[in-house]
């Protein structure tokens, strides 16, 4: 068994190199040295299940992305989970009208921690076409949100790169930090 | 079998002082009834007597700073013979009140509640007249239009909140039209 971090991978092999030569470790190929934290955050950058939050047509192209064709599950986005207690990151997808707004505050609180927010495309990240009475102008007037994704709607390529650059996100970010704080 | 000019000659015939305005555009029909006539029976004998089984749809326009201010628009449709009739009728009560149609078209039901939630037009006798399309607890009716198109600011219970959202700032700014039938895109004082 060999894992290597990108991110820790020298210091690995220096500490290995180090034990070996003062004789106080083995050092056969099948020893890994890491941080904790560096492994859970690969841990859970690899197997961020999506909360699927569709308001309205954005939720299309989010369903095309977890098809065949785009596969949200490449990057370790298995299923989409329609529960917010077996979510990992919500994915807001779509028009949230001030009716709507208390129950997306719902979703995210009953979401368990650690957990990430994305918005996806113009009208969750800023109301976009809608500045009207009854529409919520940005998702992030309510929760915190970690990813902005532009667009009207996204491509699925969009969420895709999105889905990495949360997963880069994840793997930098201190394991014990809550969210709200950051 | 008739045609619907005849229909419309037996409705005149029927209640000949209810009628006051009959316009023909594009062959689209449109009767003007009388404010403060007996709708429901003029809606009866047109379900019942000229076969306009359908009600299309049902809205209100709200004509501010003119009277009478709030006018009600039905669109009937006879399934049988094709054809569609339009009603309209008006009233300047505050607040603006209209007898139900529901228990002669059902499908008049949530177009009513639709029109109570936009408008704030009450509908006597209807079994269950709430709002549908924004919250019980929303004060306002935002289709009136004294109702500024930003929305106002308001705050309610369970983190119920709405915060005016002017066009000037937005993602998608783009300077209104002059005209003076749509004072509220311009910009709020």
């Amino acid at each position: 068994m060999r894992l290597l971090f990108r991110t820790e991978y020298s210091l690995c092999v220096n500490k290995m190199q180090r034990s070996c030569k003062a004789g106080t470790g083995i050092y056969d190929g099948t020893v890994l040295l890491t941080r904790l934290e560096a492994l859970i955050n690969w841990f859970r950058k690899y197997s961020i299940w999506p909360l699927p939050a569709g308001t309205s047509c954005c939720a299309i192209e989010l369903m095309a992305s977890g098809g065949a064709r785009f596969d949200l599950a490449r990057f370790g986005s298995e299923i989409m989970r329609f529960s917010p207690r077996q979510a990992d990151v919500m994915i807001v997808a779509g028009t949230v009208t001030y009716k709507m707004a208390p129950i997306i505050k719902t979703l995210y609180e009953q979401m368990t921690e650690p957990k990430w927010v994305i918005a996806m495309g113009a009208c969750a990240c800023t109301g976009g076409m809608f500045r009207s009475y009854s529409v919520l102008q940005g998702v992030d007037r309510i929760i915190p949100v970690d990813l902005y994704i532009a667009g009207c709607p996204p491509r699925p390529e969009a969420i895709l790169q999105a889905l990495i650059q949360l997963q880069q996100k994840i793997q930098t970010q201190p394991l014990f930090r809550r969210q709200i704080e950051s | 079998m008739s045609t619907l000019a005849e229909k419309v000659n037996l409705l005149k015939s029927a209640f000949p002082k209810l009628i006051v305005e009959h316009t023909e555009f594009r062959g689209q029909t449109t009767l003007v009834i009388n404010s403060g006539s007996d709708l429901l029976k003029i809606c009866h004998f047109l379900k019942h007597q000229l076969g306009f089984e359908m009600l299309l749809d049902l809205t209100a326009v709200d004509n501010l700073e003119t009277s009478p201010r709030w006018m009600l628009v039905y669109h009937l449709w006879n399934i049988k013979e094709n054809c569609m009739l339009r009603l309209r009728i008006s009233t300047n009560e505050d607040p603006p009140t209209f007898p139900t149609v529901s228990h002669i078209w059902p499908a008049s039901n949530w177009l009513e509640r639709e029109v109570y939630d936009m408008f704030g037009i009450r509908f006597q006798g209807h079994p269950d007249l709430r709002r549908i399309l924004m919250w019980d607890e929303y004060p306002w009716h935002p289709m009136r239009k004294d109702f500024p198109l930003a929305g106002r600011s308001w705050q309610g219970s369970n983190g119920l909140f709405t915060e005016p959202a002017p066009l000037e700032g937005g993602p998608f700014h783009i300077l209104p039209g002059h005209h003076p039938s749509e004072p509220r895109a311009h910009p709020q004082q």
